[in-house]
């Protein structure tokens, strides 16, 4: 009799973050049981296990870097995973506390913390991929559970997985969503941001705030000066790119352009 | 034996919580000389990127702080800004945020409960393994946190880092053939929370882990409080929440990174526990009578029975999200237009983990000039060192076996839900004999 083969070992690690990604596997519901049916959770603290040095077939990372320590924990789970997933905004792209890379944050700590010699923290706050190689990138704050259901299963049956990198509005074209910015004049960014969140905001009639980050060919120059037909200064359009993804390179740059030439 | 053993419990992952935390003891003679619940969240420095940032960005940002409660830092935004630009969004906007913040308590509770405690009470590592042998239990369990999800998405898209709130209102009004949906559901949702209760009361001790300390919540003039009321406590407290600061002080301990805060030099509880002690003469008569059949006599001072707090006010949330359901229409708007100006505004909410308070200061065009958070979880800091300590030394554990010791002080730690060890198995020993 042959035994049963092995099921796959995947971790769940969380580094700088709000734990909403890892949500997204706790809000399953009964499929979060028959997600544990399929694979062998080795490390996920927040659902129970812990074993963080215990070598994985998928890693599923949370959060970004803003300690030494985490520097290193990162590249520890990367010589011990045989594929490495970021979830969400801030393992992808730095997240939202990557603003202070924007700011001469030095003088932040000490305004929030009376004793700033015993907060240990990096210069600047990093995605995962900028301490190790990524193999698939989820982006979102935060990640659904759809999204990452995809992506288990494409991981698990093998074969390679996509993520699309459509932008917001031709969500809102398929959904037959009126465009708010059209309609009613609101600064959306979904002309720039990628969809997989089901354009959520432009279905509840507000304009889309990026968390997805980029998509493809963002033409974030034509949008600048758009917004700022519609009103807005250019400090207002600078804080639209310089926002949940604000260390994404193209709404990094975004925003940055807007600082060199005011007048977009 | 040791005379002079010093025992260091090490969280290497704050399992549920955010971020890092270590539990620190050095045990001489006999006695807990020292005890730090160390917590090494790594700073996110929220309150300094306000800074800048136009008002109506705020309920997305402060979201941002924690995926569980997301819904509480949008309130207590949402209150304090308001309060600066003297808008009051009327009836409809109040009866939504309190079917809101149901959602959330729904959600965050039956989490906890399910995912994060029960598995101690049991006896098993994580909610997967007991689901085993109680099948039954954990999926009710998982089925309400959906309900509470279902809420959320309701008025705002998604469950994490709603995207409906707006200061003055919410974006969209629901259509009444969604909330009718809704409505079906919650009212199967209620007998199972009220199964969730007295299968949680039959977990829990009733007598034996008494202890006097002080317990602080908000309390409103009819209702059990959510988004409104008065800072009370069992001291006799009894002030506006614009005077938070004159009696809460926070500190920096350097052993954290979560800044601890002190009522009048002593530590205190915030949370579902402290909310029942102060307001169950709110509660509706069915839920008095359901928490009458459990045999516990309120107010508690058994930490452990935080679990059963939780459950009782899952069926408060149910019970009050179907009353103002039931009473739902479509509004002319689902929002008040808000004028910004310079100012100063406070507010606090209950977050699921208790009393969360914000203050800003806007300028006259509405941007931030400085915002202040206080969370649950950094008040409860110095009770769950006070209460480990006491614990831990009248358990008798700290003389003998170390594993027993760890298990009975994660367990403390877990009544509190903290969102910084939101509460899992992730303590370890490391023990330095000298």
């Amino acid at each position: 009799m042959s035994a049963a083969p092995a099921k796959p070992r995947i971790a769940v690690h969380k580094f700088t973050s709000c734990d909403g990604c890892q949500l997204a596997f706790l809000n399953l519901g009964e499929d979060l049981l028959a997600i544990t049916e399929l694979v062998d959770i080795v490390h996920f603290a927040e659902a129970g296990p812990v074993d963080p040095d215990e070598p994985v077939d998928i890693a599923f990372i949370e959060g970004s870097i803003s300690t030494p320590d985490e520097a290193e924990r990162i590249r520890r789970i990367r010589a011990n995973c045989g594929y490495m997933v970021t979830l969400g905004a801030c393992a992808t792209s730095g997240g939202i506390q990557a603003l202070r890379n924007l700011s001469d944050s030095k003088d932040w700590v000490p305004d929030i913390y009376a004793h700033p010699e015993h907060i240990d923290s990096l210069a600047t706050c990093n995605p995962i991929a900028a301490y190790a190689k990524v193999d698939l990138e989820l982006w979102g704050c935060p990640i659904n559970s759809a999204q990452l259901l995809m992506a288990v299963r494409a991981l698990l049956f093998g074969v390679s997985h996509h993520e699309s990198q459509d932008k917001v509005c031709l969500e809102c074209k398929r959904r037959h969503t009126v465009c708010v910015m059209v309609s009613k004049g609101l600064p959306c960014m979904g002309p720039v941001t990628r969809t997989g969140c089901g354009a959520i905001c432009p279905r509840f009639g507000r304009d889309c705030y990026a968390c997805y980050g980029p998509a493809e060919s963002a033409n974030t120059t034509a949008l600048s000066r758009r917004l700022t037909g519609l009103g807005l200064t250019t400090a207002d359009v600078q804080r639209r790119f310089w926002f949940i993804n604000n260390s994404a390179p193209v709404f990094a740059k975004a925003g940055k352009a807007l600082e060199e030439d005011p007048d977009v | 034996m040791s005379e002079d053993k010093l025992i260091r419990i090490n969280v290497p992952v704050l399992a549920r919580v955010e971020g890092e935390g270590a539990l620190d003891l050095s045990i001489r003679n006999g006695r807990i000389e020292n005890l730090h619940l160390r917590i090494f969240e790594p700073p996110r420095l929220f309150e300094k990127f306000l800074e800048g940032r136009a008002w109506h960005e705020v309920p997305d940002i402060v979201a941002r702080i924690c995926g569980i409660c997301p819904v509480a830092y949008q309130m207590s935004a949402v209150h304090a800004l308001e309060q600066i630009f003297d808008c009051d969004p009327g009836p409809w906007v109040r009866d939504m945020r309190r079917l809101f913040y149901c959602g959330e308590w729904i959600e965050s509770h039956s989490l906890h409960i399910h995912l994060l405690a029960a598995p101690d009470f049991l006896g098993y590592g994580s909610a997967p393994e007991m689901a085993k042998d109680h099948p039954e239990a954990v999926q009710r369990g998982l089925r309400l946190q959906g309900v509470g999800n279902a809420l959320i998405k309701l008025l705002s898209g998604r469950s994490v880092h709603p995207v409906g709130v707006r200061v003055g209102g919410f974006h969209r009004a629901p259509d009444l053939r969604a909330v009718e949906d809704l409505l079906a559901k919650l009212r199967s949702a209620l007998p199972e929370a009220e199964a969730v209760v007295s299968w949680a009361a039959s977990l829990v001790a009733t007598e034996g882990h008494e202890m006097p300390f002080t317990w602080v919540a908000l309390r409103h003039e009819t209702e059990y409080p959510m988004n409104e009321g008065h800072i009370v406590a069992n001291t006799g407290l009894d002030i506006l929440p614009a005077d938070f600061e004159t009696h809460f002080e926070e500190q920096h301990a350097p052993h954290s990174t979560a800044l601890h805060a002190h009522l009048d030099g002593q530590p205190y509880l915030v949370g579902p526990l402290a909310r029942l002690n102060l307001n169950h003469d709110r509660l509706p008569a069915s839920i008095q009578a359901l928490i009458s059949q459990t045999g516990i006599k309120l107010p508690s001072t058994n930490m452990f029975q935080s679990i059963v707090a939780r459950a009782i006010e899952i069926c408060l949330a149910l019970h009050e999200a179907i009353r103002i359901l039931e009473g739902y229409r479509v509004p002319d708007s689902p929002f008040a237009e808000v004028t910004p100006k310079a100012g100063t505004g406070m507010a606090a909410t209950e977050a699921p983990r208790g009393i969360l308070w914000h203050r800003y200061e806007t300028s006259a065009e509405g941007l931030i000039e400085k915002a202040v958070i206080v969370p649950p979880t950094s008040q409860n800091q110095a009770r769950i060192e006070d209460d480990l300590k006491r614990s831990l030394e009248a358990s008798g554990f700290h003389r003998g076996d170390d594993d027993a010791l760890r298990l009975h002080g994660e367990k403390i730690i877990r009544n509190y839900d903290p969102c910084i060890s939101c509460a899992t198995h992730f303590l370890t020993v490391r023990i330095d004999r000298r």
